[in-house]
């Protein structure tokens, strides 16, 4: 406690602090664990191992993860041209970014539900074009994700674009390297890092999503069902304990990912010698 | 080793290396295109389609659908909801950055990840766990029945899980900023004399005023638009425990279209004036 004996405070501060996370967040969240105590291990696997359990599991993960690398894709082509380029309207694009941060998630899912449906706007247009249906199919879950991981991917590329050193690249050119390599070489690996949280941040955010995705998946079991409607499926048919189960799966999974991807950060800084 | 054994032009070499640090006018104006693209597919698209779908059967069927009781409940159970949560995480976050930036103590790093918390876990998981707790089989569930209070299905479960929800905004905005001012200023004041409550109005409030005011503005507009968590515990009584998302949800599985967009339109009008508010309070920190 160095700085302790001048600033007042402690003993209030961190009482309130540990006392309002206790009520909000950490015995709400331990209810979980110990009502997971209640079931026998038979039981738990006999509720995880169901079909429709897996297969929910295997859309809500595999639609987070392909969504999450279209907009890691698409947010740094974003990130780069807002902090490099100018042209008209920058700013008012700049802003809208954050759009998907800031609209609710079930107005997003009701909107997105509208344009791809199959009357709707860009609906129409895929099926008459390409004779691709997206909405209540996983793919349209796919479109819901993207929407809601443009701004995480852009917001944490940004500020590493816009701080690195520019004479990283002139020393890169003067030494006779071109364009493409002064990218491939100097600036991509820099920002890869930021990249790679903002992939996770939207990864583990589209795993979890609910509001913006039930309107357009159409919830056909073994097809389009994600997890979370799952557990709220389970908890309408009073299923307790089969919520329980399933969440706590999902929970701890989603701990893992999150250590998985500290740790890959980790080693990634360090190979890029930014740590 | 070429450098060496050839001589270059100068010219040639200052070329060389405008064109290693600038893109080509094609690569520019197609990246240029790509993110415009992009952005108005995935943005100003939707952003266009609420607008035009909440006016498209006419402003008077907008009013009628904005005026019938059942959105006007909604409207204020939202607004309760956000009265409630916003200002008692607030406090929080404030109370909180105060102890972690301004003390050093065992476990810091810990109760930092520990206030991120709920940003990880599923909003329908985070609805949930006040149902394993207030629900009619949850640890306080007999308890509440025979005294007769409804927690789960009622406005109180409402709040407490937006409470969770919202949990980490303010104290996320206003821990880095903190740590990063260091507490020489607040040092100054006390050693003059100032109290721990006047070196705190005085210096710490107009230090952090901004980014205090973007936090809460992050923490509202998410109490306010919160569907998944919220939907879980509120039991969709119309009426009585539809906040103003769910209220969305219902008239839009109802075919109630107009009605669904019209609701959704304030919403997302509260989305554009978050933005704009949002765009505004950056700037401010940016010329701070």
């Amino acid at each position: 406690m160095s700085q302790s004996s001048v600033m007042p405070g402690f003993r209030p501060t961190i009482g309130f602090t540990l006392l309002y996370l206790g009520l909000v967040v950490l015995i709400p969240l331990s209810t979980l664990v110990f009502k997971s105590f209640e079931l026998d291990w038979n039981d738990y696997v006999h509720i995880i191992t169901n079909k429709r359990v897996i297969s929910s599991f295997r859309v809500s993960f595999s639609t987070a993860l392909v969504a999450a690398l279209i907009a890691s894709f698409f947010g740094f082509i974003v990130a780069w041209v807002l902090v490099r380029y100018s042209f008209l309207g920058k700013p008012f694009f700049h802003a809208l970014i954050d759009f998907p941060f800031a609209l609710p998630t079930a107005v997003a899912g009701i909107v997105l539900a509208t344009i791809f449906q199959p009357s709707g706007f860009l609906g129409k247009l895929l099926i008459n074009t390409l004779g691709v249906q997206v909405a209540f199919k996983p793919m349209g879950i796919v479109m819901a994700l993207i929407f809601i991981s443009i701004p995480f991917v852009v917001r944490t590329v940004e500020p590493v674009l816009l701080e690195f050193e520019s004479s990283m690249e002139e020393a890169g050119s003067s030494l006779g390297a071109t364009r493409w390599q002064v990218f491939t070489k100097i600036i991509f690996p820099n920002v890869f890092p930021a990249l790679l949280t903002g992939f996770a941040l939207a990864f583990a955010r589209g795993v979890g999503e609910y509001g913006s995705v039930i309107f357009i998946a159409g919830n056909i079991p073994y097809i389009s069902e994600i997890v979370p409607l799952l557990i709220v499926t389970k908890l309408e048919q009073f299923d307790i304990q089969g919520a329980t189960a399933i969440a706590l799966t999902m929970l701890v999974i989603s701990f893992v990912m999150l250590l998985l991807i500290n740790v890959l950060q980790y080693w990634v800084r360090k190979r890029s010698g930014q740590l | 080793m070429n450098a060496v054994t050839q001589p270059i032009n100068p010219a040639k070499l200052v070329a060389r290396q405008q064109l290693a640090l600038q893109d080509p006018d094609w690569v520019r104006w197609t990246l240029i295109a790509i993110a415009i693209g992009f952005i108005s597919l995935f943005i100003c698209l939707p952003l266009g389609l609420v607008i035009f779908q909440a006016f498209s059967k006419g402003v008077a069927a907008y009013w009628s659908a904005l005026s019938q009781d059942d959105t006007i409940a909604a409207i204020n159970l939202t607004l309760l909801t956000a009265l409630v949560t916003v200002p008692l995480n607030t406090v929080f976050g404030v109370t909180a950055a105060w102890a972690i930036t301004r003390f050093d103590f065992k476990g810091k790093s810990l109760l930092t990840t520990l206030i991120d918390l709920p940003f990880s876990v599923s909003p329908v998981i985070s609805g949930f766990i006040f149902v394993l707790l207030f629900g009619a089989e949850g640890w306080f569930g007999e308890w509440l029945i025979v005294h007769d209070i409804k927690i789960i299905f009622a406005v109180p479960g409402i709040i407490l899980a937006t409470l969770f929800i919202t949990f980490p905004f303010v104290a996320r905005q206003l821990i880095p900023l903190m740590q990063e001012m260091g507490n020489q200023e607040e040092e100054a004041a006390l050693s003059l004399g100032a109290s721990g409550w006047q070196t705190f109005w005085a210096v710490t409030i107009p230090n952090i005023k901004w980014a205090l005011l973007y936090g809460v503005l992050l923490c509202n507009a998410r109490a306010m638009g919160e569907f998944g968590a919220v939907s879980v515990v509120s039991g969709h009584i119309r009426g009585l425990t539809n906040t103003l998302p769910l209220h969305v949800e219902v008239n839009y599985n109802d075919y109630d279209v107009v009605g669904a967009f019209a609701s959704a339109s304030i919403l997302a009008g509260l989305a554009i004036v978050t933005l704009i508010l949002k765009t505004a309070l950056e700037w401010k920190q940016g010329n701070r």
